[in-house]
């Protein structure tokens, strides 16, 4: 077996240098990619991940075509260098499901019944993976969403808190998820007041279950914050652009 | 199939009764379909069940077989979860490759068996960083009429209870079975319990008409220390945090129910 890493210092900092409650330094950018109609990137620690959305456009295949609203389909998928070993670009049943739970996360917050028969396609590339991508990525999408002017009731966005090194933590790491006791990703759209994905691994007592989630949704406002500010940044850059 | 107008009134007929605290069906609100559970039903399985959930009706089998181990743990057996939504238990199932409700009905089981750590899988090793018993699940749904969650998660732990390893040795490197069996080793014995969101109402062991109008499913797992080790959220509807919290106290009592009628079947 391998020597198990202290995750928590007796001071309270963890293998990264961050407090129990701190979020990893995040950097969001709105409209990176030209061709699509909307897209957004995410820097959370050493996660990098890209998102495109287009549309609203004709479906594919067409029968999946709904005649009362908008079907979104969404593809989270890792890029084969973005891990410590090759991943095959296949996609994985843990990329099959992630797309499902993140999908599933933003559909809540759009109004889709204002584009019946056709299909949002969002696709989010993890580019490079360090824990937690799946909430980085529902936290990208929601901003490229915002960017393709696809109406939107909330931005969504996501952040996991769990249990590692007998205390409870925000933004899980790589190593804190592998070797802690738990991970809770947790997306709200903090308007609504809507948990809209939940999930959990590890083992947690109901008491630690409540505070992780609480924990969670203050990560969550706080990358609220930041979403709002990229989303705001873009439009002050083009504003600019054409005063000059 | 369901039209979308057909499945409007249904909503309509299940959220109103809802409001008053009854279901189409009778039930009450956290009150569980009938229970069914049979187990060792394949004789060439090393473990097997049945569980019966009203009228959902899901199989599990398990076989063993002897297999490398992950490079990050050598000296460990292996655990997979496999899902097979059979075209004779709906219309709506296709053959084909699975799906993703297929998935994520495999990887929500998988994960109540892996992070409980209900086998002890460290001691499946054979030859250390070389041969390690793999133990695949091959969850059969046979019927579907809502909850295959709950119904292949007790079914799964109902076949675990009952599996067997044959006894072996090794012969120049070989595994070579010989007779005779000893049991799987096991440290706990998870269970998992589902909602479904009904206008805000949350309901227990929703069947196939209340699924099709939900909101959101919501499934969480228990370990036999009343823990919470797996939760998942489906469908695109949300909950409030106080839903959730709300729903994990009655998870848990419920958990402990179920996990009686399966260790003792």
């Amino acid at each position: 077996m391998k020597e198990q890493t202290k995750l928590v210092d007796d001071n309270g900092i963890r293998t990264d240098g961050r407090k129990l409650n701190e979020l990893r330094p995040t950097k969001m950018e709105v409209g990176v990619l030209s061709n699509a109609d909307g897209s957004a990137y995410i820097e959370q620690g050493k996660n990098k991940i890209l998102a495109a959305v287009y549309g609203p456009r004709e479906a594919h295949p067409r029968h999946l075509a709904l005649p009362e609203r908008a079907i979104l389909q969404c593809r989270y998928h890792m890029a084969p260098f973005s891990v410590d070993e090759r991943k095959s670009p296949a996609p994985s049943r843990r990329e099959v499901e992630l797309s499902k739970v993140i999908r599933e996360s933003l559909e809540p917050a759009i109004f889709l019944d204002q584009f019946p028969r056709t299909s949002i396609d969002l696709f989010i590339e993890v580019l490079q993976a360090d824990g937690g991508t799946r909430c980085a990525g529902v936290t990208v999408a929601s901003l490229a969403l915002a960017d393709a002017g696809i109406p939107m009731k909330d931005l969504v966005v996501a952040c996991a808190a769990g249990k590692a090194g007998g205390h409870l933590i925000l933004d899980l790491n790589d190593i804190e998820d592998k070797e802690g006791e738990a991970d809770v990703p947790v997306a709200y759209a903090p308007n609504l007041n809507a948990v809209t994905l939940l999930q959990m691994d590890g083992i947690l007592i109901i008491e630690e279950f409540r505070q992780t989630i609480d924990l969670a949704l203050e990560g969550c406002k706080d990358l609220y914050k930041l979403q709002k500010e990229a989303l705001k940044a873009k439009y002050v850059a083009i504003t600019e652009e054409v005063e000059e | 199939m369901t039209s979308i107008m057909g499945s409007r009134i249904r909503q309509k007929q299940i959220a109103q009764l809802l409001k008053a605290g009854k279901r189409l069906d009778g039930r009450g609100l956290i009150e569980y379909r009938p229970i069914k559970i049979e187990t060792g039903i394949i004789e060439k399985a090393e473990g097997s069940a049945q569980v019966c959930l009203g009228k959902t009706q899901v199989m599990v089998g398990v076989k063993i077989e002897t297999g490398g181990p992950f490079s990050d743990r050598p000296n460990d057996g292996v655990l997979t979860v496999n899902s097979e939504f059979v075209p004779l238990a709906s219309p709506e199932f296709e053959a084909g490759p699975p799906g993703e409700e297929s998935i994520e009905l495999a990887r929500i089981v998988d994960r109540g068996l892996r992070e409980s750590k209900a086998i002890e899988l460290e001691k499946l090793c054979i030859v250390p960083e070389k041969k390690v018993f793999v133990i695949f699940f091959d969850v059969y749904v046979l019927n579907h009429d809502g909850n295959l969650v709950d119904a292949s998660g007790l079914a799964a732990l109902a076949a675990l209870l009952n599996t067997k390893i044959f006894k072996y040795e090794i012969e120049d490197g070989e595994v070579v079975r010989k007779p005779g069996f000893t049991s799987l080793p096991i440290r706990n014995y998870p269970v998992a319990v589902t909602f479904a969101s009904i206008d805000g109402k949350l309901v227990l062991d929703p069947w196939l008409d209340e699924e099709q109008v939900m909101n959101s499913r919501l499934t969480m797992t228990f370990d036999k220390d009343g823990k919470i080790c797996a939760v998942q959220k489906g469908r695109q509807g949300t909950l409030t945090p106080q839903q959730i919290i709300e729903a994990a106290n009655i998870a848990r009592e419920k958990a402990e129910e179920l996990r009686k009628q399966v260790v003792k079947s």
